[in-house]
């Protein structure tokens, strides 16, 4: 299966860093169909960039984003809006995230309209439909995002992030910012999601347990390079490299009951 | 003697909704515990609420007794002495705690000059000391630095230092290494264990993740909605939870570490 | 082991929680827009009375120089004998009008300007920023009369040049509160949900900055009804026969000891009207800001 979002060899440095001083350097990978990936890396790995260039948000400094086996032109509106219809967000914060002055039904319709994809009945259709499918009434759609739940606003925008029947979801430490309790649902969710509608997903995350639980595969980053990769059990299992072997080690682990 | 003693702890919003609801519990010297609970549940106002340190409009009620002094009610003058001294505490975020103007070095000489009574040389050793004592490798250059010049796991261990500086007797750390990256967390838990145990320092470990909790602490109070929900030894909280809350939260954590130790055998054997 | 209990237990985490209300705050709040819109109301009233009905003309000096108040003329008259009353509710008209004009003229430059700087952000924010500065550090009236004497004074003039004045504060707080907006992730996910810069703006930026603007604009009205009344009272506002307050100050001026109720009446019509807009615009900003019917 050809992979539908990938990076080939980018390099990333930011304007007024010293030269030589990449924040991402030379990552190459794939986001292929059903093999949900997860991104793992501690703070200053460059995780962040990675996934602001994998949103079309940042231009690589060198290399390139492919889309469906096309370079990624951010100055074609044509293909980005095609880009944007199949590969969408959750992002980390629940708060933030949401727009607190606009009601939840237009948040989560704000794909629909921004990229043509129905208007009016249709479109409110569509809304219902995806937060439905996060378990949320669709009733909820004339209420404020200050009215629910950190664990609520997360489904929310995970709604918003389906709504346009993406191929991939990008998500950014999607369950970090939740309580334990609504984290586990949370991923539960993203899980059912990913086999219901055909969607693959894409977790950048610290918390190497979140990972376990959603990613076939991983990839995990330290100072903007990709030090380890490949199927979850692997890398989890028979790491090669001491960072990975370190990071795993210092998950905090339950007591054996 | 007990050193804490809290009894029927009620505190209460300005909105006048109460957010801790009838806690009672009690600390021996040396003694650990561990406050569970997710956001809202109250164990960070708790915690606040022994040291006398809830944020204007917050209001306690019921006893809490430290050292032998009241708290509940107390004024200032009566809770200064008990800071630094008898009970100390570590914040989530240590950039607030630590004041960004000042050089780190001159933060943590103000309350080991004020409890050990030093100057000088004498005084700028001893913070040199506190400093190697958290595992900070090269201390001078630490001393000169300003918070936002180095890093959170390094922020953190200084605010340990402060907290320790003046040998408290009780220890409360809300959420130390929530902010923290998973690795770094890993090595200031350990300094953290360390130092209380060759202290014989009391501890109250707040932090809504279980397995983080039970690296420090054998038994645990779980706090929901305000109220102290179940209290036992951590395992028998995972192995025979009797509250349904306790049952969901033991469950969806082990869930997590569920699937995270499946991929480390699938990975092992395949 | 999940059982149903720990299903509902589950879900019982997962509640609503009720908009809890602080009472107190509430009424506060209704009783500043009230107040508020009473003495605003006044003043419009007043106003748009003058327009359909004036007790006597204008230009009507038939009275006696300086009368008391008295059944004829309700607050006597002034030192031409024109009928106090009247020039007062003519004054409401160009208070309001030039205040209303003034902040229309402030607010359509200063918030293009400020949102412009808001998103360019690096060198053209930082040439934007410097040119507002400089624009803030000139003392408002002295700018605004810089304007009227080159473009001749008149109550357009007059109103233009006092907008142009403010536009620089409201461009500087238009940016920055921008800038904290765009820092916000909701942008970035409108950005990912296809939203392009101009619907950025218009559905996302705008609505949440209009609550510290609309306040700031607010209290640039006062400050422009007051810079109009500096402006005639220097006599360098709208040329006679205009009864600005402003104006009717400068008037009274020589006679106050004498005939005090000329200096005191335009006087109190103008602290009724800035305060009273300062009030209606805090508690409209407070009833439309749907996050505080939530109290922390």
């Amino acid at each position: 299966m050809s992979a539908i979002l990938g990076l080939e060899d980018v390099s990333y440095a930011y304007r007024g860093s010293h030269p030589g001083q990449l924040a991402v350097e030379g990552v190459s990978l794939d986001v292929v169909p059903g093999q949900n990936l997860g991104l793992v890396g501690e703070s200053g790995s460059g995780k962040t960039t990675l996934l602001r260039m994998l949103l079309g948000l940042l231009r690589p400094t060198s290399g390139r984003v492919i889309f469906d086996g096309a370079p990624l032109d951010l100055r074609d509106r044509g293909q980005v809006r095609h880009f944007r219809r199949s590969v969408q967000t959750v992002f980390q914060d629940p708060y933030s995230s949401l727009d607190p002055r606009q009601r939840v039904g237009r948040i989560v319709g704000e794909p629909v309209r921004s990229l043509r994809i129905a208007s009016g009945r249709a479109a409110e259709k569509m809304v219902a439909e995806a937060l439905e499918s996060v378990g949320l009434s669709a009733a909820v759609v004339s209420h404020y995002p200050h009215e629910f739940s950190g664990g609520q606003r997360q489904r929310i925008a995970i709604a918003r992030a389906i709504v346009s029947r993406p191929r991939v979801l990008l998500a950014d430490e999607p369950v970090s910012a939740l309580d334990v309790i609504t984290r586990s649902q949370v991923i539960t969710l993203l899980a059912e999601l990913g086999s219901r509608r055909d969607l693959t997903v894409l977790m950048v995350s610290h918390d190497l347990g979140v990972v376990g639980a959603l990613c076939e595969r991983t990839v995990v980053l330290k100072a903007g390079r990709i030090v380890e990769e490949g199927p979850t059990p692997q890398v989890f299992g028979d790491p090669s490299e001491p960072y990975t072997r370190q990071l795993l080690s210092a998950v905090p682990r339950l007591p054996q009951v | 003697m007990n050193l804490l003693e809290v009894a029927s702890l009620e505190v209460t919003s300005p909105d006048g909704v109460a957010r801790v609801k009838d806690v009672s519990f009690t600390v021996a010297p040396g003694e650990r515990i561990g406050l569970i609970g997710e956001s809202g549940s109250g164990k960070s106002l708790t915690a606040f609420a022994i040291i006398g340190l809830l944020p204007s409009g917050v209001t306690a009620a019921g006893s809490i007794v430290l050292d032998g002094t009241q708290v509940v009610g107390a004024p200032e003058k009566h809770l200064v002495p008990l800071r630094g001294r008898v009970c100390a505490f570590i914040f989530q975020e240590p950039l607030t705690a630590l004041d960004p103007l000042m050089k780190l070095g001159r933060q943590l000489a103000e309350p080991i000059a004020r409890h050990q009574g030093l100057r000088g040389a004498e005084l700028r050793r001893a913070v040199l000391e506190a400093l190697e004592e958290v595992r900070l490798s090269d201390p001078e250059r630490m001393a000169e630095s300003r918070s936002y010049e180095i890093s959170g796991g390094q922020r953190q261990r200084v605010a340990i230092a402060m907290a320790l500086a003046c040998r408290p007797q009780l220890l409360i750390a809300d959420e130390p290494t929530t902010a923290l990256d998973v690795t770094v967390q890993s090595e200031v838990l350990t300094l953290l264990d360390r130092l209380v145990a060759d202290r014989g320092m009391a501890l109250i470990f707040v932090s809504h993740d279980l397995a983080v909790v039970s690296r420090m602490t054998d038994h645990a109070i779980v706090m929901r909605a305000g109220e102290a929900v179940e209290r036992g030894s951590i395992a028998q909280l995972l192995a025979a939870p009797k509250h349904p809350y306790t049952a969901a939260f033991a469950e969806s954590a082990r869930r997590i570490e569920a699937d995270f130790a499946a991929a480390i055998d699938q990975g092992r054997d395949g | 082991m999940s059982t149903i209990d720990d299903r509902e237990a589950l879900a019982q985490v997962d509640l609503l929680e009720p908009p809890s209300l602080n009472a107190r705050a509430r009424r506060r709040r209704s009783l500043v827009l009230v107040a508020g819109l009473l003495l605003v109301g006044t003043i419009v009233l007043v106003a748009l009375v003058s327009l359909a009905w004036l007790p006597y003309e204008p230009s009507d000096t038939s009275g006696s120089r300086l009368e008391a108040p008295s059944l004829a003329h309700l607050l006597g008259t002034d030192r031409l004998g024109r009928d106090l009353l009247t020039q007062i509710m003519v004054g409401a008209r160009i208070a309001l009008v030039v205040g209303l004009g003034a902040v229309a003229v402030g607010a359509a430059i200063g918030v293009p300007v400020g949102l412009a700087a808001a998103f360019a952000g690096g060198w053209v924010d930082d040439a934007m920023s410097a040119a507002m500065d400089i624009l803030i550090a000139f003392p408002l009236l002295l700018l605004a009369m810089l304007i009227v004497a080159v473009t001749g004074a008149s109550l357009l003039t007059v109103t233009v040049a006092i907008g142009i004045s403010v536009s620089a504060v409201v461009a500087r707080l238009t940016r920055v509160v921008a800038k904290r907006v765009l820092a916000q992730q909701y942008i970035t996910a409108a950005r990912t949900s296809g939203t392009g810069s101009l619907g950025i703006v218009w559905q996302h930026v705008l609505p949440n900055i209009w609550p510290t603007i609309s306040v700031n604009l607010g209290l640039l009205f006062g400050i422009a009804v007051l810079a109009e009344a500096s402006l005639s009272y220097l006599g360098l506002g709208a040329p006679p026969p205009n009864s600005s307050w402003g104006r009717l100050l400068q008037e009274a001026q020589s006679t106050v000891m004498t005939a005090p109720l000329g200096a005191i009446a335009p006087g109190v019509f103008l602290v009724i009207l800035v305060i009273g807009v300062n009030l209606l615009v805090d508690g409209l900003r407070d009833v439309s800001d749907p996050t505080l019917a939530r109290a922390r």
